[in-house]
């Protein structure tokens, strides 16, 4: 109450009391009454009201819930507590791993080649505005449509195998990586640009001596992001589109071979595996900034 | 007189090579731009043996790739159109896609509100004990890493074909992502903040809820948005898996070749996440 008494007492009179607002019980009102906070808290609003719709309309066929989550429990044991080879070996498995992983490095070079010369067509300061807008709407198009759903469609016309699989993980790393490029570039000193332009440089001088140079890090850690994005995708595309890898050994131990133990020990090598990753991930982005 | 003459000459070389010794070698300074081209020529290689070495051991075909692709685009064109029949399945068509849209936001919801609270305990601004912290992060870490795929299959033995098991498959894989995103939000938005209220003698749980939540509010919801897009797509995959929701559909139509039908899967799919994306980042633009 000091400050509100030292307020009455100053030479211009403001009563502070006036501009207050106040709960109905009384206590002051802290926060400002602010279009954006109005905003979350719609947002919030609308979203746990879709979830409990959700929840009361799902069709749950008469589903015993707690003997399922107690035998997920039991299963959940077996799986990560006694991991065991039974169909397969360790060479075979390192083997498939690798195999996932050639998959996930031949789409991202092929992704981040292609993204490269979408992101010159994207980025606001050097791009025709027309072409910029058609090229995102496009790339925006590629990126809604799942990555499995673009390897599906590519098995129908390329046949089962790597080519499908590559084609399809490419398609959405491209998507990906356009987005972050075009973004990396737009960050390019406007000076150094019109410097070079000034200069007499042509526009493929401009990309190679200026744009590339400065945003080749930030590329760099982007491109070695969607790597370990690809390479978890190439499990998942090689379980449910039959794409080869360690991903089909997981689809087999678990969907037909129905064996906990084989599917724990396989889950640990792409543990193993996605966790060096991250590793590495983290020591590049250190590395680059 | 010849060893006279070979002495001086040899005296000489030795000058000479003192000078030079003392002289700035003009090799130490290579020009920028071969350091530059240098590196680019080192990567590139690096990539080209990658690329061949990738090439071989997944049997890929670099020429047929190339080929596959107007074949593809082609056939597309031609076969990959929604017809009459599919027109007929619109209703069913939407009914799942609505059920698989409200479980990605369930999904989201769920993992979100749990990573949360979670997240407070793997945080320095609540200043638990680093030893828990720790912990947190590598269950967070566990979650996230171990692939959907593999939590898809563990379900399936228990909770069969059921709506649930798609839903606590891409819980977990979201709860581990969410987990380590929070962490990251909450260090980064609510730093100065919460040693604010720490100085003016507030207890954690009132920095929680006074400094720490409206402080990274914004970036949480900006989060749960990107998550829920995200999720519908991977729901798709796990539907395949679980058979259940959109994406059981589309495997349904795909495997009985009804390619119509499957394109206008395909483009519910594309409508929906292109029609939540636009409006994540209105919200985005707002709140940001």
């Amino acid at each position: 109450m000091s400050e509100l008494e030292a307020a009455e007492r100053l030479p211009v009179y403001i009563d502070i009391r006036e501009h207050m607002r106040k709960t109905r019980s009384g206590k002051i009102r802290t926060r400002a009454r602010s279009k954006s906070n109005l905003t979350i808290r719609l947002t919030i609003l609308v979203l746990v009201a879709l979830t409990i719709y959700g929840f009361a309309t799902f069709d749950y066929k008469d589903i015993d819930f707690t003997k399922a989550a107690v035998g997920t429990w039991n299963n959940a044991k077996v799986l990560f507590a006694q991991p065991r080879l039974t169909y397969s070996t360790w060479g075979e498995s390192l083997k498939e791993l690798f195999v996932t992983f050639s998959l996930g490095a031949l789409s991202t070079i092929f992704g981040a080649i292609i993204a490269f010369f979408g992101a010159l067509l994207c980025a606001k300061n050097i791009a025709n505005p027309v072409v910029a807008g058609i090229t995102k709407s496009f790339v925006a198009f590629i990126r809604a449509v799942p990555t499995i759903l673009w390897v599906l469609i590519f098995t129908v016309a390329a046949g089962l195998g790597s080519v499908a699989a590559v084609i399809g993980l490419t398609f959405h790393s491209c998507s990906y990586l356009v987005k972050a490029y075009s973004e990396s570039i737009e960050e390019v000193d406007a000076g150094t640009i019109e410097a070079l332009k000034a200069s007499g440089a042509s526009f493929w001088q401009i990309v190679f001596q200026a744009l590339l140079p400065s945003s080749i890090s930030r590329m760099t850690a982007w491109t070695f992001l969607r790597f370990e994005i690809n390479f978890t995708n190439a499990i998942a595309v090689g379980a449910a589109a039959g794409a080869g890898g360690i991903g089909f050994d997981l689809y087999m131990a678990g969907s037909h071979y129905f064996d906990l133990r084989e599917l724990g020990f396989i889950t640990y090598i792409v543990l193993a595996a996605v966790i060096v990753l991250e590793i590495v991930a983290t020591r590049i982005k250190a590395t680059v900034k | 007189m010849l060893s006279e003459q070979a002495e001086k000459n040899k005296k000489a070389k030795d000058n000479i090579e003192k000078k030079m010794r003392k002289a700035p070698r003009p090799e130490a300074q290579t020009s920028v731009f071969v350091i530059r081209k240098r590196t680019f020529t080192l990567a590139f290689l690096g990539l080209f043996v990658l690329f061949t070495v990738s090439a071989l051991v997944t049997e890929y075909d670099v020429i047929g790739g190339f080929e596959s692709l107007p074949k593809a685009v082609a056939w597309m064109a031609k076969q990959f159109i929604p017809d009459e029949k599919a027109l007929s399945r619109l209703s069913s068509i939407l009914s799942k896609l609505m059920e698989t849209a409200l479980v990605s936001v369930a999904v989201t919801v769920c993992a979100a509100t749990c990573a949360f609270f979670f997240s407070l305990f793997g945080t320095k601004t609540t200043k638990t004990h680093p030893l828990l912290a720790r912990t947190v992060r590598i269950v967070a870490a566990f979650f996230r890493n171990v692939p959907d795929v593999v939590w898809a299959m563990l379900l399936l033995f228990s909770f069969g074909q059921n709506i649930l098991t798609g839903f606590f498959a891409l819980f977990f894989a979201t709860f581990g992502m969410m987990t380590r995103a929070f962490i990251e939000t909450i260090d980064e938005v609510s730093a100065s903040c919460v040693e604010a209220l720490y100085a003016t003698g507030a207890t954690s749980l009132q920095t929680v809820f006074n400094g720490v939540i409206p402080s990274s509010l914004p970036e949480i919801v900006s989060w749960v948005l990107y998550m829920i897009e995200t999720n519908i797509r991977s729901s798709t995959l796990i539907g395949m898996l679980t058979a259940t929701g959109i994406g059981y559909l589309f495997d349904l139509y795909y495997k009985r070749m009804d390619y119509g039908s499957a394109s206008l899967v395909v483009i519910c799919i594309v409508i929906l996440v292109i029609a939540i994306e636009t409006i994540s980042n209105k919200i985005r633009k707002v709140i940001m």
